[in-house]
């Protein structure tokens, strides 16, 4: 509205005052533009080069090996253990943190952070030390005949383990901005606490849970590190789309290892795309809000 | 009305806090403790011995300079990605911006396989370096490139949001008393955007640090080489020294913990400087 007041050329003035020459614009666009080909967009084309390059054939028969079907059915199922697990805390956390003023607030936060700045070796590790044969429960579970560690569970934990910051961290801050006092009202009008969470909560937050829980996912069904070090690597019972990748690449099988990875490049788009189109959601949201 | 300043009309806070405790308990403290308590068992010129080896030294310094290096490179092209992103309207932007969060969603594995056969000899980009005499694939290079990979985002989502928000009406000001453009850059816009640029720089380096993932394709992990400390921990549990590991484990713990630190002190300056500006 402002610029309509101004004469024309007093405009093209300023444009000229706040903006780069042309050629510097270009010059660094151009430069950008080749850091991020190199770096992003040729890796990620690769994958798929390098999984179709020896036929569509090689590339079906790499998806529906067996192992390979027992390793995207061992994904699918910890993602679908460790997300809801991880959005139940996270609601639980945010609204114990957005919703009252108490004490350690901060530390709190900061823990739930922890994770994620953890090196996903020792995140594995720290299982292992804990349920490994020579871990504190080894024997124990050994003498009840219970495997965590080179089993399902370990993976799971370690799994949840690098996932937890995810969804809390997203609805800490949302949950904040929004305040007590749509709730307050519920509780007034006489509401109980769940249905005031089920009814006024949940609708406020439904975006910023579904945004956090599609990165948990992505990053449950890629981890690597933390799940490598407590699966233990069998073929068809405790191998994970990643370790799969990594266990057909050491064969030297590269048409079938890239084949995997580029399901899970496949995921990683979907990721980006919905992560995106929520955040356009979100700014549409706002600009009506502000109207 | 009542005031609710004190206490809180809302239901829930003792369960909500306390499965918040619990779950926080049994899946993270109680497990990163036991790295400690079992380091705790050996005495300490043990465990000094253990985490300081040759080998062990060699790796430190691997990490630590390649992910330095990533780190830098990171700053400098984040903010060249964050500054285009923002100020500068070419066509496909959005699919641009949408893309930087890639190594965010790539699984690491992933990354690591696709960027190995890129730089190696016969790979897309191997193959043009390898005549300049730069082997990237299999030696310390490549850990360079695969950390870089994994920090890009890290420094452009933190300097973005802050680069958004700066007032043109500063720059404006600036511009009327005769600054040019590159002095307006230099004295207004970057040390605004400095404390976000700094805290990029700290996630980017200590992602690298801890990174595991994509570096063991590309590393070519010959000891004393080009093998980090992720790795030879990994090695050290495959060979069943469990103290070994374990101590290497809590060097890594305390230096991410103090990083955390330091990520924290960056972000609380970074919304000081915000919010005065």
């Amino acid at each position: 509205m402002t610029a309509m007041t101004y004469p024309l050329s007093a405009d093209v003035q300023k444009q000229q005052a706040m903006q780069e020459p042309a050629w510097i614009r270009m010059f660094l666009i151009g430069l950008t533009l080749i850091f991020l080909t190199l770096f992003l967009f040729i890796p990620l084309i690769s994958v798929f080069y390098e999984a179709f390059k020896k036929g569509a054939d090689v590339y079906l028969a790499a998806i529906t090996d067996p192992d390979a079907v027992a390793a995207i059915k061992l994904t699918l199922t910890i993602a679908a253990i460790a997300v809801p697990l991880n959005m139940i805390f996270g609601i639980a956390a945010a609204w114990a943190i957005a919703k009252f003023e108490f004490r350690g607030k901060n530390l709190l936060i900061t823990l739930i952070d922890l994770p994620f700045s953890v090196s996903p070796v020792v995140s594995g590790l720290i299982y292992v030390l804990v349920f490994g044969l020579q871990g504190w429960f080894g024997s124990w579970l050994a003498e009840h005949d219970i495997k965590i560690i080179f089993a399902v569970p370990g993976i799971v934990l370690a799994t949840v383990f690098v996932t937890v910051p995810f969804i809390a961290r997203e609805l800490i801050p949302l949950m904040q901005e929004q305040g007590t006092e749509e709730e307050e009202a519920a509780v007034v009008l006489g509401a109980s606490g769940w249905q005031t969470v089920y009814q006024v909560t949940l609708p406020n937050i439904k975006w910023g849970l579904l945004y956090g829980a599609i990165l948990c996912n992505a990053r449950a069904m890629g981890e690597f590190g933390a799940v490598s070090v407590v699966s233990g690597h069998i073929r068809g019972s405790t191998n994970t789309m990643p370790l799969h990748v990594e266990i057909l690449y050491n064969e030297y099988n590269f048409a079938a290892a890239f084949a995997v990875a580029s399901l899970l490049a496949l995921l990683a788009l979907v990721t980006l795309a919905l992560k995106t189109l929520i955040e356009f959601r979100n700014q549409q949201h706002q600009q009506r809000g502000q109207e | 009305m009542y005031t609710f300043k004190q206490h809180s009309i809302l239901p829930g806070f003792n369960l909500a806090l306390g499965f918040t405790l619990l779950y926080l308990s049994l899946i993270v403290l109680i497990p990163l403790s036991a790295a400690f308590i079992r380091t705790a068992e050996l005495t300490w010129p043990e465990f000094w011995t253990t985490v300081t080896t040759p080998r062990v030294l060699a790796s430190y310094r691997l990490t630590f300079g390649a992910s330095f290096a990533a780190a830098c490179v990171n700053a400098i092209f984040g903010l060249l990605v964050a500054w285009v992103l923002v100020r500068y309207h070419f066509p496909g932007k959005k699919i641009v911006d949408a893309l930087v969060d890639l190594p965010f969603a790539l699984p690491t594995a992933v990354a690591g396989i696709a960027l190995t056969a890129l730089y190696a000899g016969n790979g897309w980009i191997g193959q043009f370096l390898e005549p300049l005499g730069i082997k990237v694939a299999f030696t310390p290079l490549g850990i360079f490139v695969a950390l870089t990979f994994i920090g890009l985002p890290f420094v452009v989502r933190t300097v973005q949001p802050v680069l958004e928000d700066i007032e043109t009406e500063l720059e404006e000001a600036a511009a009327t008393l005769g600054a040019n453009r590159w002095q307006t850059f230099t004295r207004i816009i970057f040390p605004a955007i400095f404390p976000a640029l700094m805290t990029g720089f700290a996630l980017a380096f200590a992602r690298a640090i801890g990174e595991y993932g994509s570096v063991i394709f590309i590393a070519g992990n010959m000891p004393m080489v080009s093998e980090i400390t992720p790795l030879l921990i990994v090695t050290k549990l495959e060979q069943y020294d469990y103290a070994g590991a374990t101590a290497l484990s809590v060097v890594m713990l305390v230096i991410s913990f103090f990083l955390l630190l330091i990520i924290n002190l960056l972000q609380w300056w970074s919304r000081r400087r915000n919010s005065t500006t």
